[in-house]
């Protein structure tokens, strides 16, 4: 099919037929990373760090290992020495070398008999700590007199003279800032900070870990990445990749998160060191967040020039990210994002990686685009209505388009931006008449979409069935839109396709479902392995009927003549063809294994009401509207969850949610009472509009639609309750206490 | 310490099972009995993964001991579908889409269950309320608040 004659209507892809694991997600029997065990299996325990950093001056296991059941304590000791860079920082991430760098820092490990045992064997371990001074903070970790978390960590991006937890410097932009800003009529500056926020999935890493002396190993995890898992465990410990096969169980929420290792190789050291015993490892939620994910935290400066007419002249940020005691905060994404949705004659980006003693960041949904979108399109909210215009007016004066040399710089091909806010202009809610308290807020986002390594395999069954082996685990509904796309491209029915998540022995390297790229470059790869079997099956046809390959076509499911030159033979459908298998060459397969192009950017245009208490400072989600290019929505379902699901995650981030440290750098809210992720009674519906600008390179017009929904919610919330009460909030979250004051700070004048 | 005998019921099910006293019903449910459905998301009663009715109560299992189960009646996800029919909610949320990973799944069929038991025409604002001790991060909520409504529609019939 020509790239750029992409079929609008379809027999399957389109449709809403229930999920392949639909049945066993819904009685209990779908198997999740805490649900598997082997025979012989120990159960492990972890002991982390109280201080924020610490020197680690002794760690004694002799009051654990004299505990009856307690097969083996791992210490930093058992990992061997790996060279600086990603290994390095994963290693000591895993468990502590020579300092606790954060509250919740694993230090030691013990495996025993039982999970109790497991437990009451940690507490024996006991470690003797030296406290150091700690920072928490991003923008007192920017000092130049704070406490350093690593010497020599910077890489050769920051100058000489930078504060010492600065890492990493990106300095980018073009056309003449200054000159855009003199020809402005309107130029404002802003700063803006958001706190760090949990991906917050309700299943705890969990894994079972097994590794002999022979230096062979098998692991069960719940991961978005199982090939991930394999590469770095094995890059931790020392071991062959290919020895380890890694098996992803179904997967309870990931949002960017399960993307790395956290305290899988902890399980394998234990298994060796125990004779090679499988090792489950279950994170509690205290441990998933003191010790896993979490986004960074932000401080952000964000200047903008514009006309009289709201026309965009120049645009800079500075962002500050930390992302804790490692290199890693999603700094760069942020600056890459941050004006992606406009044309802009000028633009310059700063960006600051940062360290402080808090976890590793792990990528979270759109990573840094939330903050960024956060800082800039309250400005730009802010400047609009300074000068009396509409924001969906605005924004469409200003909206990239195809054509346009992006903010972060490549041009955009055809991009559905523009078609989102026409949607929004037309949708009902616009038209909803606001009460007193009340105030409506608009927001844009973007996220690129990605493509990545993927392998993907798909084989003909001999009844005429298909089944599809895939390496991207499966977290919304991707067996469905994958089945739903090679159906349709074999002319079969959907229920004839069955898609499985296989293990890493089976297929080559696959990257984690991330980047909003499963459906995209999965779903492509997939499509590719079908066209690959049917040019087979058209093959064995041709051979059949003695004519030439080239003159027999693939329609509906079947093989035929391609015209009437081609000669007259009734056509040979897929269950005729995969019955004569084994007599007319053998197995019929098709695979794909590359790094699919034809990424297909993605936009959204969000608009929520909202209701502020003057009283208490609680803002109240009446409504929300979430409009978003999918390119092509293949199961518009699983399409629109994760719409709502993007737009609940940042309406959390923008209202509740926060890393709270007290001075002594210990998390004060390691669990979900504390940390309050949205509700189902805190909440209206939360309205979708699918727009699909289908993306010319994708076979069905596939961008991806995981992402960019995170990206809105955080500026348009910010916006109504501006529009409610008259005060732009520059800090996230919007807690009712911090609104409260702002809006007794003005009451008083 | 020394582990206590506990009989109880399960799904309908005479089982026994021996029980440290720290133990919760939801670790001796999973980790003895192989019921794997109901699910620890926190372990302190704040997320509902783990929901399932004792004596026709809804609970937390990680917030009941394994003992307080002994001469009870149990009903965990596993024991939704009768002889492999499912419930009008189990079936509601799969043809709604009312789940992505799945994971709080399990928690929020029994406890909707337990809703539709005592209300069988809640209004949403009282679905939403009911399940506001049910987290869910990948949805927002709405296709699971409306496949609840439109199974307690059908079974109204």
């Amino acid at each position: 099919m020509p790239k750029d004659e992409i079929k609008q209507t379809f027999r399957l892809v389109g449709t809403r037929p229930d999920r392949p694991d639909g049945l066993d997600k819904v009685t209990g029997r779908a198997r999740y990373g805490a649900d598997f065990s082997a025979p012989g299996m120990l159960w492990a325990s972890v002991v982390r760090s109280p201080h924020a950093h610490a020197r680690i001056k002794k760690i004694d296991a002799s009051k654990a290992l004299a505990l009856e059941g307690v097969k083996a304590v791992v210490t930093r000791a058992d990992f061997p020495e790996v060279p600086a860079g990603e290994y390095w920082d994963l290693q000591e991430n895993t468990i502590a070398g020579e300092r606790a760098l954060y509250d919740g820092h694993a230090v030691a490990a013990v495996a025993a008999t039982s999970q109790l045992i497991a437990h009451d064997a940690a507490r024996l371990i006991e470690v003797e700590y030296e406290i150091l001074p700690h920072v928490t903070d991003v923008d007192e970790a920017f000092k130049m007199d704070a406490p350093v978390i690593r010497e020599g960590a910077a890489d050769y991006s920051v100058p000489e003279g930078s504060p010492p937890n600065v890492v990493k410097v990106l300095d980018f932009g073009r056309g003449d800032v200054e000159a855009g800003f003199a020809s402005a009529d309107l130029v404002k500056e802003g700063h803006y900070t958001t706190e760090a926020t949990h991906q917050g999935y309700i299943e705890p890493h969990a894994c079972v870990g097994q590794l002999g002396s022979d230096g062979k190993g098998e692991m069960w995890v719940c991961t978005q990445g199982h090939w991930y898992i394999r590469r770095m465990c094995a890059g931790v410990l020392g071991i062959e990749a290919a020895n380890l096969r890694v098996t992803a169980s179904e997967i309870g929420g990931g949002f960017g998160g399960k993307t790395t290792i956290f305290m899988e190789p902890l399980s394998l050291a234990l298994s060796r060191k125990s004779g090679g015993r499988p090792v489950k490892l279950v994170m509690s939620r205290a441990e998933v967040l003191r010790a896993t994910g979490p986004t960074a935290s932000a401080s952000m400066d964000v200047k903008i020039g514009m006309t009289k007419d709201g026309k965009l002249t120049a645009a800079t940020a500075v962002f500050r990210m930390q992302g804790g005691a490692f290199t890693g905060s999603p700094v760069d994404a942020a600056l890459n994002c941050a004006f992606a949705c406009y044309e802009l004659p000028a633009v310059h980006h700063l960006g600051y990686d940062i360290l402080a003693n808090r976890p590793k960041a792990a990528a979270y949904r759109a990573p840094g685009a939330p903050m960024a979108a956060f800082a800039v399109e309250n400005l730009l909210d802010e400047m609009w209505g300074e000068l009396g215009l509409d924001p969906l007016d605005a924004r469409m004066m200003n909206a990239a388009k195809e054509g346009t040399k992006s903010s972060y710089g490549p041009t955009f091909k055809r991009i559905g931006f523009e078609e989102t806010l026409e949607a929004a202009k037309a949708h009902k809610n616009l038209s909803v008449k606001l009460g007193p308290n009340q105030g409506r807020g608009v927001a844009a986002g973007f996220w690129f979409n990605y493509n990545g390594d993927t392998s993907v395999s798909l084989a003909v069954a001999e009844d005429g069935t298909a089944q599809v082996s895939v390496g991207t685990p499966d977290i919304g509904g991707s067996r469905a839109s994958i089945a739903l796309m090679v159906a349709e491209t074999l002319g079969i029915e959907y229920e004839d396709v069955r898609v499985s998540v296989v293990e890493t022995g089976a297929l080559g390297v696959n990257e984690p479902t991330h980047g909003s790229r499963a459906t995209f470059a999965t779903g492509k790869a997939a499509v590719e392995a079908a066209e690959s079997a049917i040019k087979d099956m058209c093959r064995r046809a041709a051979k059949k009927w003695g004519i030439d390959e080239d003159a027999v076509e693939w329609v509906d499911g079947a093989a035929r003549p391609a015209g009437p030159n081609a000669g007259k033979f009734p056509p040979l459908s897929i269950v005729e063809i995969a019955a004569k298998m084994s007599s007319t060459g053998g197995p019929i397969a098709g695979h794909y294994e590359g790094n699919p192009p034809g990424v297909g950017e993605s936009f959204g245009t969000h608009v929520v009401d909202v209701e502020v208490d003057p009283e208490t400072g609680r803002t109240e989600i009446l409504r929300y509207l979430v409009v978003q290019d999918a390119g092509r929505a293949i199961h518009p379902s699983y399409v629109e969850g994760q719409y709502q699901g993007g737009a609940v995650q940042g309406i959390g981030w923008a209202l509740n949610e926060e890393y709270v440290y007290g001075a002594d750098g210990r998390l004060q809210n390691p669990v979900f009472l504390d940390y309050r992720i949205p509700v189902a009674s805190d909440l209206p519906m939360i309205d979708t509009v699918i727009v699909e600008v289908p993306n010319p390179g994708h076979p069905y017009g596939v961008r991806g639609v995981g992402e960019t929904g995170i990206t809105p919610p955080l500026p348009a919330v910010a916006n109504a309750i501006a529009a409610a009460t008259g005060i732009r909030m520059h800090s996230l979250p919007i807690s009712p206490s911090k609104l409260l004051a702002a809006m007794n700070a003005k009451r008083k004048g | 310490m020394s582990k206590i005998h506990v009989t109880t019921t399960v799904n309908g099910d005479t089982v026994e099972f021996l029980a440290d006293p720290r133990e919760t019903l939801l670790d001796c449910l999973r980790d003895k009995l192989g019921l794997t459905g109901s699910k620890e998301g926190c372990g302190t009663g704040d997320c509902g993964a783990c929901s399932v009715t004792v004596d026709g109560v809804l609970v937390s299992s990680c917030l009941v001991l394994g003992v307080e189960a002994q001469g009870k009646s149990v009903t965990t996800i596993e024991g939704m579908d009768k002889d492999g029919e499912l419930h009008p909610l189990q079936r509601h949320f799969v043809e709604k889409a009312a789940l992505q990973c799945g994971f709080c799944t399990p928690g929020f069929l029994v406890a909707a269950k337990a809703l539709l038991d005592k209300n069988p025409d809640p209004t949403e604002t009282e679905v939403r309320y009911w399940l506001a001790g049910n987290l869910c991060r990948c949805t927002g909520y709405d296709k699971i608040v409306r496949a609840v409504m439109d199974a307690a529609a059908e079974m109204r019939g």
